[in-house]
């Protein structure tokens, strides 16, 4: 759907964007991730041609971005935004024909909307007599009214009380089944592998990570597993002369033994469990994959000292 | 629809239809109408109470025989005590006088009138001219000369003040009358441009400051915004001259016929409502100078056209400098500091048109002020009623709109990039780099 390429976008004492080229696919829900002052913004500026870059291409569906593919594109930005005095119904419109709907056609399918997500009765009210979480309702029908192609979301759960949260990230997974492809920025972790196909992780102007998240989640296994078992002997079982793997935690109650353990590289979990069946009765194995989380945070930290190495 | 049309439409209507705009519209001219009929209706009024008795105490003795009552005055002599006179007119309705002339008369030339109400000005100036009349006629009488025949002698000149133009044509000039229309227009313009560059301003404030623009600018080019803004208000800014001029006229014409359906009163007070006016033609016709003759000589479709020429030519450009204002602050209270060197080049022809643009209209300051773009729009609107050869209308117009797309150049610059500047205090400094990075 976007082929971003070798983005580099200078302002006057920093850069935001040094060389970032990512790849989102066609009907996929992307995770944009990054700690505050990554470069996110920019980047989801520079898609939607609010700003250009210094250089490098972005191609949106084979074609290189031009203005014609404005009206393709849904953004919900992270600072929301309406005009206070202007009725809903109003605004909707307006919003809707700068993206080129018909009025006509606008008018249909903000009623559409309105229906669906119980906003019938919001139409001659004003922007300032709508709590917050209302107002991010009307924001969101007015990003994907005129049902684009490209959706790009800033923080779309944040003002959401968690009813309403649901009730958007559903709608926002119908969109996706629908066929729109999906950007959706945030440094909300938990919802990445809640709803995210593929992720790209930057920081500090830069790309550090991108992939599909089970890719991503696969590569970064690290052969950790957590063993409950109960000794078979009563005297009980060391486990910690064995090369086989190494002991990263140990928790014992009266039933039963909790070990996590790291295993080598070299080894597989079926050697380990040949080495373990005769002197224990297990009782569960759990492999640990760590959580996009975990994988943020450890990417995060990790290129920002190798940044302040390379800095030295 | 193209999406520039769309903007404009929203700012357009989104104003007109506020209640403030149809306020404007119609408290304006009502309140100008207004003004208008209460002097009307007080002149009437005064008109109608105007006539005055006055009761005259003469103790010189001569002077009582040579006033004359007329239309507003009917003095009554009476041979009664003094004292009596004043306790009689302390019963009596306003308008009545008692006229004190004392012995020593003429060499004091000090008088005395009391009035049961407040003294009628009218009244009071119409006895002072008499009596005046009456110590010269006597001071002629004992210098010697004869009373009539002075009165007789036909000094009135006519001064045909023409203006030599280049063509060779001479045409009267009625400088008078030119100034108060410059003044007047100078006034209006620089009035309407502060004001309708504010609203420019104020909605890219509001825009920014509700975050809305980077909606809208992820949908339509931040210039297309800016301008569908600034032509938007400009719109409303003619409409409401408009509403303004046909309203009034309107207004004026089927209240009057309506009110008063004598025409003749209606003539009559109309002269009386414009006390000044007929007293400066008066004095004029004295000097041979006619006022409407000198309307007359005022052509007010050029000055018509030109207004309208000049005042979108200065709302364009300095829309565009209030707009860069705006997308740079981010609020009117931080918008101070960037506003008062804008209005600046506005105010100093303003100032100036109350002096040495009336003045000296083709002087050098008046014809360089009215070929600058910034200070053009005041300038040379000022110079218009005091006849301005057309090749320096021409050339001072292409300069103003060469202007307003050189400020419109700068402003989208900065514009471009103020909006989306949250947060930031910004200085000239930051301004001209904001220009200079959006290259």
């Amino acid at each position: 759907m976007l082929d971003i390429r070798n983005i580099v976008k200078q302002y006057s004492n920093h850069r935001a964007l040094d060389d970032v080229s990512l790849h989102v696919p066609k009907g996929s829900i992307f995770g944009l991730l990054g700690p505050n002052g990554a470069g996110k913004t920019s980047l989801i500026r520079i898609i939607n041609q609010i700003t250009a870059p210094d250089s490098g291409e972005i191609y949106f569906d084979g074609e290189l971005l031009n203005p014609k593919h404005i009206e393709r594109i849904g953004y919900l930005p992270e600072e929301r935004g309406l005009y206070k005095k202007m009725k809903i119904g109003e605004q909707m419109i307006y919003l809707a024909q700068l993206k080129g709907l018909e009025k006509q056609e606008a008018i249909r399918r903000i009623k559409y909307w309105f229906e669906k997500l119980n906003m019938d009765t919001w139409y001659d009210k004003k922007v300032e007599d709508l709590s917050k979480g209302m107002q991010q309702k009307v924001q969101f029908v007015a990003t994907v009214v005129h049902e684009p192609d490209l959706i790009i979301l800033d923080e779309p759960f944040s003002g959401f009380d968690p009813v309403n949260a649901q009730i958007i990230q559903e709608e926002i997974l119908e969109l996706n089944k629908k066929g729109a492809t999906i950007i959706y920025s945030t440094h909300r972790m938990e919802s990445v592998e809640e709803l995210c196909d593929n992720i790209a992780l930057i920081n500090k102007s830069h790309k550090i990570l991108d992939g599909a998240v089970k890719d991503i989640k696969r590569s970064y296994r690290n052969q950790t597993f957590t063993i409950e078992y109960e000794p078979k002997v009563s005297n009980g079982l060391t486990l910690t002369h064995t090369d086989l793997f190494e002991i990263v935690s140990e928790n014992t109650t009266e039933e039963q033994t909790e070990i996590t353990i790291r295993i080598d590289a070299s080894k597989s979990l079926n050697e380990i469990l040949l080495y373990l069946i005769p002197q224990v009765e297990i009782h569960q194995i759990k492999e640990i994959i760590p959580s996009m989380h975990d994988i943020f945070i450890n990417q995060v930290t990790q290129s920002s000292t190798s940044n302040t190495a390379n800095h030295e | 629809m193209n999406k520039i049309l769309l903007i404009i439409n929203r700012e357009y209507f989104s104003r007109v239809k506020k209640k403030s705009f149809l306020l404007a519209t119609f408290l304006v001219p009502l309140f100008f109408i207004g003004m208008y009929f209460a002097v009307f209706y007080l002149t009437m009024k005064s008109f109608e109470d105007n006539h005055a008795i006055i009761h005259v105490v003469d103790q010189e003795g001569s002077i009582s025989e040579q006033l004359k009552s007329n239309k507003n005055i009917t003095y009554s002599f009476s041979k009664e005590d003094l004292q009596q006179q004043i306790e009689e007119l302390k019963q009596k309705e306003k308008n009545n006088n008692l006229l004190i002339i004392p012995a020593d008369f003429y060499t004091s030339r000090r008088i005395e009138l009391l009035s049961s109400g407040k003294p009628n000005m009218a009244t009071l100036g119409e006895v002072r001219t008499q009596l005046r009349d009456i110590i010269r006629n006597e001071q002629y009488r004992k210098m010697g000369f004869n009373v009539d025949s002075i009165r007789n002698i036909d000094d009135k000149i006519q001064i045909a003040a023409k203006e030599v133009t280049e063509t060779g044509d001479a045409k009267e000039s009625h400088t008078e009358v030119a100034m108060g229309i410059a003044m007047a227009l100078s006034f209006l313009i620089y009035l309407s441009l502060v004001l309708f560059g504010t609203q420019v301003m104020r909605g890219i404030i509001e825009e920014k400051t509700s975050r809305i623009v980077e909606v809208i600018i992820s949908s339509v080019k931040p210039f297309q915004l800016m301008m569908g803004k600034i032509i938007g208000i400009g719109m409303v800014g003619i409409t409401q001259f408009a509403l303004w001029i046909l309203l009034s006229f309107g207004l004026i014409t089927i209240a009057t016929s309506a009110l008063l359906g004598n025409k003749d009163t209606a003539q009559q007070a109309m002269e009386q409502s414009m006390p000044d006016m007929a007293n400066a033609q008066i004095e004029a016709s004295k000097s041979g100078f006619d006022i409407s003759a000198a309307l007359e000589s005022v052509n007010f479709p050029e000055l018509l056209i030109c207004f309208f020429i000049f005042f979108l030519g200065g709302y364009l450009l300095y829309s565009a400098l209030f707009a860069a204002v705006g997308s740079a602050v981010d609020n009117e209270t931080e918008a101070g500091q960037f506003t008062m060197p804008i209005t600046m080049p506005l105010l100093i022809p303003y100032v100036l048109s109350f002096g040495v643009l009336v003045n000296d209209p083709h002087g050098p300051i008046a014809t360089w002020l009215s070929f600058i773009p910034l200070t053009s729009p005041i300038a040379m609107l000022v110079r218009i009623p005091f006849g301005v050869p057309l090749w320096q209308i021409i050339v001072s117009a292409l300069l103003l709109i060469g202007g307003f797309i050189f400020t419109t150049w700068v402003a989208a610059r900065i514009y471009r990039v103020g909006i989306l500047m949250y947060g930031k205090k910004a200085s000239f400094k930051e301004l001209i780099k904001w220009f200079r990075r959006s290259a």
